[in-house]
């Protein structure tokens, strides 16, 4: 089909401001962050932010607790994200590859396994957390993140497992290697990718989680970012500033991971799990 | 963000009927002893058992708490001194009889019907765009696409506040200018329908990309030969739409529609975190209800029996699909 240049006109001014909606809130919190106060509580807002300060970053990181917090999401994190991602590997393998009794079952499980409604779980999870001793530890939510992404990971890494051809593990395995050789020596580096692009979404859920540290995490030295951040107005007042500040200190390593793997996750979970 | 859909697995299918044939040391020679063979059979399950066990403890052990709460009466007091009450169905009983709890369940299906229309029929709307632009036009769309998927929620709750913020908020500063000057101090958390509409154009604005870069990747799988043959057939854009485009995106539809109505049903922590479900409870969904009558009045009790109700909810209102599901994967395994 050709198009007359008038034709092009009115989709590329939908697409600019189309991304001007779907950027702004996102450019207002980076700006707001590097804003004196002036300009933050002017009467007519300023755009472009000319005059820059480090103000509110220095009063975000030096907020109480703020670098423990970041401990503490940052390990919660990465360690739900590792686990699942070796605990789903073994079974993605398992379900790509071989034939047995109740597979389907299996598979139907964590389907339904995903769809799990952890917001409205929150009171049973308190109670066995309590009845455990384990109120203001970092083991339980860690455990919980891993289990809420477990699915997910999982039945992409399903996809990922049984794109790559069976022939490779079976020459390996002619040339020598055992099933598990194979597997670490063959399979495992061409899954590299997609273990990446898989470990977004969880990082992203894990990194995001609320409902289960609010009511699990009392004291603030066992709390998470997210939570502190939604305090922000006992944290800082009504300050602005910082609390955009700190939403960017928080935001960015998302932003900037999700802006590299973005392309292959999509195309990861469409190929992985709509169709794996 | 959870993505499952359509449980196709067509990429699965031809590698695990090869595994079907002998393979290995197993088939070829007969020498094998039995034992061997009993651990390549029991091999799958024990790939599975750190899942499995993950599953039963981590998910299965809350539910079946959660159940057996709900038929207890479980208030502050008995939490402190570790009594167990039951007291039946009495939960249920009074959940049921009570006009809020019908009215919390009518308002959370409404917010969840608005919010998925505006969702699919925007993201739909935007994907199609992206397939009509030229490149550098649609990396720069992409680019503010993903910028609002990618933005932690809280992080994003907290700049939608900011936004909608009484003084000095860029939103209200715009109203006033644009001529709406009873805007100028508008407090957009003071009612509840301006409540739920900042929730909402801040859950659309974080749902959108998802359905929007996804229909555009679908759109990419169409065969160009069957645009060919439509226009052919003397087929216009309308007609080459409905008859080529939509039928090909249906599945795709049909299933992030599916996910953006659990994912919306269960929002909390952006309807939390804006005003607690405030002002006077009136923007609580059934998630954060239950949360504040559980945890917040410590009737823990009653909680996890609208909790239960809640699952219940969810499950009817996603019955129809997710018994598409079911039977797709068991069709095709």
């Amino acid at each position: 089909m050709k198009r007359s240049p008038f034709g092009r006109i009115w989709p590329n001014a939908t697409a600019v401001l189309l991304f001007a909606v779907f950027a702004f809130p996102v450019y207002w919190m980076f700006a707001t962050a590097f804003k004196p106060q002036g300009d933050i509580i002017s009467e007519d807002p300023v755009w472009f932010p000319t005059d820059v300060t480090l103000a509110h970053f220095d009063k975000a990181v030096h907020a109480d607790h703020f670098w423990t917090l970041v401990r503490n999401s940052v390990t919660v994190t990465v360690v739900a994200v590792l686990l699942s991602l070796v605990i789903a590997l073994l079974a993605s393998f398992a379900l790509a590859r071989m034939r047995f009794k109740g597979r389907r079952g299996f598979i139907v499980t964590f389907m339904l396994a995903q769809m799990a409604p952890w917001e409205v779980m929150v009171i049973a999870i308190y109670m066995l957390v309590r009845d455990s001793d384990m109120l203001d530890s970092l083991v339980p939510l860690t455990a919980f993140y891993m289990m809420m992404v477990l699915p997910l990971t999982l039945l992409t890494l399903r996809g990922y497992v049984a794109a790559v051809p069976k022939e490779l593990e079976e020459s390996a395995m002619v040339d020598g290697c055992t099933r598990t050789q194979a597997f670490v020596k063959v399979i495992f580096p061409l899954l590299a990718p997609g273990l990446m692009a898989t470990s977004l979404f969880g990082f992203i859920t894990a990194w995001n989680e609320f409902p289960l540290v609010l009511i699990l995490n009392k004291g603030i030295e066992h709390q998470t970012l997210p939570l502190w951040l939604s305090q922000f107005r006992t944290a800082f007042g009504d300050d602005w500033g910082a609390t955009m500040a700190a939403s960017s200190l928080f935001a960015l390593p998302i932003l900037i991971l999700f802006i590299f793997l973005q392309r292959k996750a999509v195309s990861g979970l469409t190929d992985g799990a709509v169709k794996g | 963000m959870p993505v499952q859909t359509q449980g196709k697995d067509t990429a699965g299918e031809p590698a695990v009927r090869k595994a079907e044939a002998p393979s290995g040391p197993r088939g070829t020679t007969r020498g094998t002893t039995a034992s061997s063979g009993r651990r390549a059979a029991a091999a799958p399950y024990l790939l599975l058992l750190p899942a499995l066990l993950a599953t039963l403890i981590l998910l299965g052990w809350p539910l079946v708490k959660n159940g057996m709460l709900s038929f207890q009466n479980l208030n502050a007091r008995q939490l402190i001194q570790h009594l167990t009450e039951w007291n039946g169905v009495e939960n249920y009983q009074e959940a049921l009889g009570s006009s809020e709890f019908w009215s919390v369940v009518q308002r959370t299906v409404w917010f969840t019907a608005a919010n998925v229309v505006l969702i699919m029929l925007l993201g739909t709307l935007i994907g199609l765009l992206l397939a009509r632009l030229g490149r550098r036009m649609r990396l720069l769309l992409m680019l503010g696409l993903v910028l609002a998927w990618a933005m932690p929620v809280i992080a994003a709750t907290t700049v939608y506040q900011w936004l909608f913020a009484q003084r000095f908020g860029v939103v209200n500063w715009l109203l006033d200018k644009a001529g709406w000057h009873s805007m100028a101090d508008y407090n957009w958390l003071g009612t509840q329908f301006s409540t739920f509409s900042v929730v909402t154009l801040l859950i659309v604005w974080q749902s959108v990309p998802f359905v929007a870069i996804n229909l555009y990747a679908a759109t990419t799988t169409v065969p160009k030969e069957l645009y060919e043959a439509a226009s052919l057939d003397g087929a216009g854009a309308w007609t080459s739409f409905t008859s080529v485009t939509f039928p090909f995106l249906r599945p795709f539809l049909y299933a992030t529609t599916f996910l953006e109505v659990i994912w919306v049903f269960k929002a909390f922590p952006q309807i939390f975190a804006i005003n607690e479900g405030g002002p006077d409870r009136l923007t609580e969904t059934l998630p954060i209800y239950a949360f504040v009558e559980g945890v917040g009045n410590q009737h823990f009790g009653m909680g996890a029996a609208i909790s239960f109700l809640t699952i219940l909810v969810l499950i009817v209102i996603t019955s129809y699909y997710l018994r598409a599901v079911i039977k797709q994967e068991e069709d095709e395994l």
